[in-house]
């Protein structure tokens, strides 16, 4: 299923047999075990399950946080190697981090944040895309100067999303983006990350503990236990309760529980 | 940190520094200085610290207008007068000079020591430690190893044998002082960048690309350098007894220089029957190191990112 490539996978993920690794000798420990995975171009798909079952880890190895790892990662593609990746490859793929409250340099302004990054990159009118950049994730002008201390957790990872989309990828890695926010805030930032996808076309990879959050959000879904994951399903499968693995059948039961 | 950034003249300066929304990034600058002094201003203590200093560097800067008489001027026949003679406020030395207007004249010497080498030893960790924590692996061995090794080293004996080899004086005082001072300043540097370096904030600019010189330089450096800037007033202390030790043992500044380690030395020959030749440079040395330490204090409630977490 995975390493097909087409003309049109230029937004896509094709993860084959991704096996990655901490620790070396007898401390090494496998937290994921053969995962194959295949996003489409402009598709939202999400990854479930409970924390420690590698779910955020294969997210770190597309990103290239994570150097221990085997198997295939191709992006668009193109096969990503083991350490190292290319300019192109940080303006295809960006990375929203879980707790928005360290993923923002405490002493740099939020004009600094998205002015280096649109540096970084490349671009020339950096003032302009700034104020783009603020509006489209629902911040104003008045926000620009500040410092991550003087914005709310909500506020914050909306600058964290700004700061994702200033190269311009195609594809979001969403690492628990709403898991440290309260849940009047998790409602606008998802509400908000749907909107950014339908205007732009943008392929999303989610990670996520909370089957509500991703049913909310994506098409198809994969839930992972132990490094594995144990099962494939629809977004409408999941809708009607469809599931074969006794584990997802769980989840979803507990997830209902938590509704009712 | 010492005084206010270029605060707008318009009547309204105070809300334009502690308004929550800045228009522009003078405007956020200005305003986290001001709260980083309105922070020191409310620790009376620090601020004693500031003021002893400030009086210090003013005495340095105009020792020539308040000197009552010239630091080099020999007068045999009023040596070792006691404190409060006549034209005398302190007293004489040996050969006759005037110790207040010498104290004055030292005081340029000290402060001039200290501000080089606050500017090279931390510096100089500052790049070790951080390249070390940040490269890991061989880099770091071999970095910190070298550190290790300076670090062993008794630190007077280490400048003692430097100014041996340089010669005496005190410009080679102060580079002796500083490639014996910046081994604790790299160790600090190293463990934060150590904290620092897996942050999600250093991953996020990662994904942008950067460079490690970039990300050393401009993500790094800067939560780093107020552990060190507290590090560096506590230790000045030190660095300024080191220095007097230094002139105490006649490897620092040469006579007739007044600086105030040697004019300890210079007294300890009349210690028991002229308490005060040695004793008021020696209360100098004494006021200086304080008034660092508790500036020290008062920076690190200030400075320290753990402390002001929100």
């Amino acid at each position: 299923m995975a390493n097909e490539m087409n003309a049109d996978r230029t937004g896509a993920i094709d993860i084959h047999d991704l096996h990655v690794w901490f620790g070396v000798g007898a401390a090494r420990n496998m937290a994921v075990k053969g995962v194959n995975l295949t996003v489409d171009a402009g598709q939202s798909y999400g990854l479930v399950g409970e924390s420690g079952s590698g779910k955020s880890t294969v997210l770190r190895a597309i990103a290239g946080l994570v150097e221990s790892w085997d198997g295939t990662i191709a992006v668009g593609g193109e096969t990503l190697k083991q350490r190292g990746r290319s300019k192109a490859f940080y303006k295809t793929v960006q990375m929203v981090f879980q707790d928005p409250y360290a993923s923002l340099h405490p002493r740099h302004t939020v004009d600094r944040v998205l002015g280096e990054t649109l540096q970084l990159h490349g671009f020339s009118d950096i003032d302009a895309r700034i104020a783009r950049l603020l509006d489209s994730v629902g911040l104003g002008g008045g926000f620009r100067f500040r410092y991550p201390h003087q914005l709310s957790g909500g506020q914050r990872q909306r600058v964290a999303i700004a700061r994702a989309l200033a190269p311009e990828p195609r594809i979001l890695l969403l690492d628990e983006p709403t898991s440290a926010l309260d849940v009047s805030v998790q409602a606008e930032i998802l509400n908000l990350l749907s909107d950014l996808r339908s205007e732009m076309g943008l392929t999303y990879l989610m990670v996520s503990h909370d089957l509500g959050v991703v049913g909310h959000m994506c098409e198809q879904i994969a839930v992972m236990q132990q490094g594995e994951i144990v099962e494939e399903l629809g977004v409408a499968e999941m809708r009607r309760l469809q599931a074969n693995h006794p584990y997802t059948q769980h989840l979803l039961d507990s997830s209902l529980g938590a509704i009712r | 940190m010492t005084e206010l950034p270029n605060p707008q003249p318009k009547p309204g300066w105070r809300e334009w520094l502690l308004t929550d929304a800045p228009a522009s990034r003078g405007q956020a600058r200005a305003a986290a200085w001001y709260a980083g002094w309105l922070a020191l201003r409310g620790n009376t203590l620090a601020m004693f610290g500031l003021l002893v200093l400030l009086f210090l560097i003013l005495c340095a800067l105009f020792a020539p207008l308040l000197a009552s008489q010239d630091p080099f001027v020999q007068d045999l026949g009023a040596r070792l007068l006691p404190p409060g003679s006549e034209g005398y406020i302190f007293g004489t030395d040996s050969l006759g000079r005037d110790i207040y207007s010498r104290l004055l004249y030292g005081a340029r010497i000290s402060l001039y020591i200290v501000a080089l080498v606050a500017l090279v030893a931390p510096l100089l960790g500052l790049i070790i430690g951080t390249i070390a924590g940040y490269a890991g692996g061989w880099v770091d061995v071999v970095l910190m190893r070298f550190t290790d090794i300076f670090l062993a080293f008794p630190r007077l004996i280490l400048a003692l044998a430097f100014v041996a080899a340089l010669g005496a004086g005190i410009e080679n005082a102060v580079l002796a002082i500083s490639l014996t001072a910046w081994p604790p300043y790299a160790r600090i540097a190293r463990a934060e960048t150590l904290t620092i370096r897996n942050s999600d904030y250093i991953h996020a600019i990662r994904l942008q690309g950067a460079g490690p010189v970039r990300i050393i330089t401009r993500h790094v450096w800067p939560l780093c350098i107020s552990s060190l800037v507290i590090r560096v007033t506590l230790d000045m202390a030190g660095i300024i007894l080191t220095a007097a030790g230094l002139g105490f043992l006649g490897l620092g500044a040469q006579p007739p220089s007044p600086e105030w380690g040697a004019m300890v030395s210079e007294g300890r020959k009349y210690i028991l029957d002229h308490w005060w030749v040695a004793t008021i440079p020696g209360l100098a040395i004494f006021a200086i190191s304080l008034a660092f330490n508790l500036l020290g204090d008062g920076l690190r409630d200030v400075l320290d990112p753990k402390e002001s977490k929100s």
